[in-house]
């Protein structure tokens, strides 16, 4: 593991509507290297929205605000779009949800990954296919000229989130983003396409931010964990330090989880507490 | 607390509460878009016009004056006067009563009439779904003004025929505005709930289903308003509508074409009524197709 | 595809296809069949007088028809109407089915130009103004189109004539080409624009573009309005979605997210509303023809109508509702047969 390559210091992230402002991210702090680093929450906690942040997707009527928001010295608050499209992309990736809507229906899976290529090198269109045709092996789908020449609704969960995975990986990016990858899927592909993103990030030496609800799979998968509630980061720590968690969110979380062998009267139930979400430091 | 905190709390404390909170939430939301406010005036221009006629309009809207055909623009005849003296302004207010008519009757006509066609079409499903949606569809694919006009020309002139002709070329797209609603509200659970509790079908359409779809149509009336606007205009402009004297906006915009070029207020005038008119529908059906369609907020 | 495979949809969808157009034109001649029947006239009165005796009454009802059933009327119509049949107008003795052929080739041309006017402006304006949501220019289109909606087409077609024709002076009057020329222009497709330039009469050209001009902008400007409309729409729909965050997130341009993976989205609906702008057009034609005298079969109905020819309205009306029946039923197929998703069904 490198120096740091990611440095996000108070973030806020911000929302003006007619009915008042929504604060969805609210002075969040974190730094990241070559790392696997999960990041946990309920629906609301802002975790999404923190990472759509870093690749400067949050439009108005959302506001971006940070003390601090570098990739590797480049400062990410203030970037015109076409400095934006040499990070997106070439430095920094995200896996979406659903494949069902994060594909282009009209494109054949075989153009959009080639496009991905072409974005940030200069080759014929030949030769981006060729090399799409190769991620598509490497995220081992066994027939990559068929699923190349399909359309999105050809494909099942499990293969169309791999073309995702292929998609993203191709302009070798430093940092992936994976945003809830595995939710839409069904469990017996869950594991196949979490397996894949671990050997792809593995092999290349990239960052991952994997964001999910599930702390037991985060745990499982990640090296650290950041555990986000209401718009904050409530716990730090390195995933087999998890069940050392002193903050009462974090501790409720794994007590909810049932483990075989364990006797139990009954199964407990989070509790939650305003005071979480409330200013930890002053300003 | 002050009102307004009290209609947008997060906790309303009752069902006319929260009811009234959301009026309240569409209202402002209405009433903030700039163009949405200008298109409510225009339209409750038209309707105070027709109704306060009388004491808005300067002078008698069908006494001619021939010693006074064809003036400019004055502080006397707001609009000038026309071919046969008459003062425009007056005219172009009073004929606001003829526009407003044509509206009401044919909204009144042709929203029921959807609505009971298509929610009965999109309940009962079936072969009465099939049948119904054919001859909608049959319906949907005929050219309006072209299909009003040839109803107008063998029924005759007159302003309840156009509006015949009018309403049997209007009603298909609210049928099925009506029958998508429908279909989605069948399916859901407290339809399944009331029909449980042994609702009759009657019950469960009328006192259920249609509230729900009448925002949808209303919607879609107010943005369809313009159009039929227009269409009336035409007939009017061919001659079809009210007929003469009366002070049809179409028919003046024909009669003021012989003098067009140099008085040109006598045909102007009505023309941007009409405009005025049908924009005021326009944006306001605009405005409220972005307050409750949440998909374009 | 393999073309096995489409072959097999053409003649799937061709089935449907020919069904649904039988079933709406039948519907169609049939209210315009009811439409005559409405006539207050008793047809009979109009041709013996109302002082004819009785037994004179009967036989001329008899001779035309109207002593049979309803349902048999309606066939021998319908028939009529089918091998071309369509009456003879009372204003030109000739038998309308005729009349039309000459005036058709008019509106077609009309319609065509305007539609190619309000795609080629009104598409790049829809996709702009969405792409540009809340700046100054989505604001003007928006304003722009919906003038077009609500402007009266007859009224802004006088205006117009006035304003270019009369006070400035840089376009022709009304009627499609100069007195001078129209009868030494040899009539080959009927379309005036076409014909001078066979004829390389470059005169002659020239005066038939400086007629087409404004009636062309005129309605151009109406299905700009209606396919501008649309386009912003269905845009702003696309942008809403996720593939759209994808396309961003690899690095790819604004424009090419926008016309590459936005606009390919919405060509298959786009194409239905671009026939429905020009459906719309052949109807908007029937006033704006009456305005600039343009001989199409617009000014043919509303002359028909000045006349009290109903034969005249009614065969007008057949034809216009017919193309309409047909542009509208094309195109739901044609979105059918064009959208991935509806072929795998």
């Amino acid at each position: 593991m490198t120096g740091p390559l990611l440095h996000i210091e108070d973030l806020h992230v911000d929302f003006h509507s007619r009915k008042g402002e929504t604060n969805a991210v609210r002075g969040v702090s974190w730094q990241m290297g070559r790392e696997k680093l999960g990041i946990v929450g309920e629906s609301g906690s802002g975790k999404s929205l923190s990472v759509r942040a870093l690749l400067g997707l949050v439009r108005p009527p959302g506001e971006v605000r940070a003390r601090r928001l570098e990739l590797d010295g480049v400062d990410l608050r203030a970037l015109s779009a076409r400095q934006w499209q040499s990070i997106r992309g070439r430095r920094i990736s995200m896996v979406l949800q659903d494949p069902r809507y994060s594909l282009n229906p009209v494109m054949r899976i075989g153009d959009q990954i080639a496009e991905a290529y072409l974005a940030h090198h200069d080759v014929s269109h030949g030769e981006a296919q060729a090399r799409a045709l190769d991620m598509l092996a490497a995220v081992h789908i066994r027939d990559p000229e068929r699923v190349a020449r399909a359309y999105q609704h050809e494909l099942s969960g499990g293969m169309g989130q791999r073309a995702m995975i292929a998609m993203m990986l191709m302009p070798e990016p430093e940092i992936l983003i994976a945003d809830e990858p595995t939710s839409a899927l069904d469990i017996s592909v869950q594991t196949q396409v979490l397996s894949i993103i671990d050997e792809m990030v593995t092999s290349r030496g990239m960052g991952l931010i994997f964001i999910s609800h599930d702390l037991q799979l985060v745990a499982s998968f990640c090296d650290r964990v950041l555990i986000m509630y209401g718009g904050r980061v409530v716990e730090e720590r390195l995933a087999k330090e998890l069940p050392t968690a002193t903050h009462p969110y974090t501790r409720g979380l794994l007590a909810c989880l049932p483990r075989l062998g364990e006797r139990r009267e009954s199964l407990a139930v989070l509790e939650r507490d305003n005071a979480w979400s409330r200013e930890v430091e002053a300003p | 607390m002050s009102l307004s905190t009290w209609l947008l709390t997060d906790t309303p404390r009752s069902r006319a509460q929260a009811r009234l909170g959301n009026a309240f939430l569409s209202a402002t939301t209405l009433l903030s878009n700039r163009l949405t406010l200008i298109g409510l005036v225009l339209v409750l221009s038209m309707v105070v016009a027709a109704v306060f006629a009388p004491w808005l309009a300067t002078q008698d809207p069908l006494a001619q004056s021939l010693a006074e055909r064809l003036l400019p623009p004055s502080t006397m005849h707001l609009m000038g006067t026309d071919q046969l003296g008459r003062d425009i302004f007056s005219r172009v207010i009073y004929g606001s009563r003829i526009t407003l008519t044509i509206v009401v009757l044919v909204a009144v006509i042709v929203g029921p009439l959807g609505l009971v066609i298509g929610t009965v079409a999109g309940y009962l499903g079936g072969a009465v779904d099939t049948v119904l949606m054919r001859v909608t569809d049959i319906f949907m694919a005929f050219p309006r003004l072209v299909l009003a006009l040839a109803f107008a020309a063998a029924l005759g002139p007159g302003i309840d025929n156009a509006v015949i002709a009018i309403a049997i070329t209007t009603w298909p797209p609210y049928a099925r505005i009506a029958r998508a609603e429908t279909i989605v509200l069948t399916g859901s659970d407290f339809i399944s709930a009331i029909r449980l509790i042994g609702a009759s079908k009657s019950r469960i359409l009328i006192g259920h289903i249609a509230p729900l779809c009448i925002s949808s149509v209303v919607i879609r009336l107010t943005l369809d308003m313009a159009g039929i606007i227009l269409i009336a205009a035409g007939l009017g402009f061919l001659g079809l509508g009210a007929q003469p004297p009366a002070p049809e906006w179409g028919a003046m915009v024909a009669t003021g074409r012989d003098y067009l070029i140099d008085q040109w207020w006598v045909a102007t005038m009505p023309g941007i009524a009409i405009f005025m008119v049908s924009l005021g529908f326009n944006l306001l059906g605009d405005g409220l197709r972005d307050i409750l369609d949440p998909k374009l907020r | 595809m393999a073309s096995a495979d489409i072959a097999k949809l053409v003649v799937r969808n061709s089935g449907r296809f020919a069904f649904t157009l039988a079933l709406t034109l039948t519907g169609l001649i049939f209210v315009t069949f009811v439409i005559g029947r409405l006539l207050p006239i008793d047809p009979v009165v109009a041709i013996v007088g109302d002082r004819a005796s009785h037994e004179v009454y009967v036989r001329v009802r008899h001779e035309i028809g109207l002593d049979l059933p309803i349902y048999v009327q309606f066939w021998r119509y319908l028939t009529g109407i089918l091998s071309g049949n369509f009456g003879n107008s009372v204003m030109s003795s000739r038998p309308v089915v005729e009349d039309l052929t000459n005036f058709f080739p008019a509106t077609f041309e009309l319609a065509t130009i305007s539609t190619l006017i309000g795609l080629i402006a009104g598409i790049p304006a829809g996709v702009i103004a969405a792409a540009r949501r809340g700046a100054l220019f989505d604001h003007a289109v928006r304003v722009v189109a919906l003038v077009g909606y609500s402007v009266p087409v007859f009224w802004l077609g006088l205006v117009a004539l006035l304003i270019f024709y009369v006070d400035l002076g840089v376009v022709a009057g009304p009627g499609r080409i100069d007195i001078a020329y129209q009868y030494s222009i040899e009539h080959v497709t009927g379309i005036m624009l076409i014909d001078t330039l066979l004829a390389r009469n470059w005169d002659a050209f020239e005066n038939a573009v400086s007629h087409t001009i404004l009636p062309c902008a005129i309605l151009g400007y109406y299905s700009m309005a209606y396919i501008t409309r649309m386009t912003r729409g269905f845009m702003l729909e696309q942008l809403q979605q996720e593939y759209i965050t994808t396309a961003l997130v690899k690095g790819l341009s604004e424009r090419r997210v926008i016309w590459v993976h936005a606009f390919r989205n919405i060509m298959v609906p786009l194409i239905t509303v671009i026939a429905l702008a020009y459906a719309n057009l052949l109807e908007g034609a029937v006033l704006t023809e009456t305005i600039f005298a343009w001989p199409g079969v617009g000014l043919y109905i509303t002359q028909s109508l000045f006349s009290a020819d109903l034969n005249g309205v009614l065969g007008g009306t057949i034809l216009v509702g017919a193309c309409f029946v047909l542009i509208n039923v094309a195109a739901d197929q044609l979105y059918r047969f064009f959208d991935p998703r509806a072929r795998a069904r």
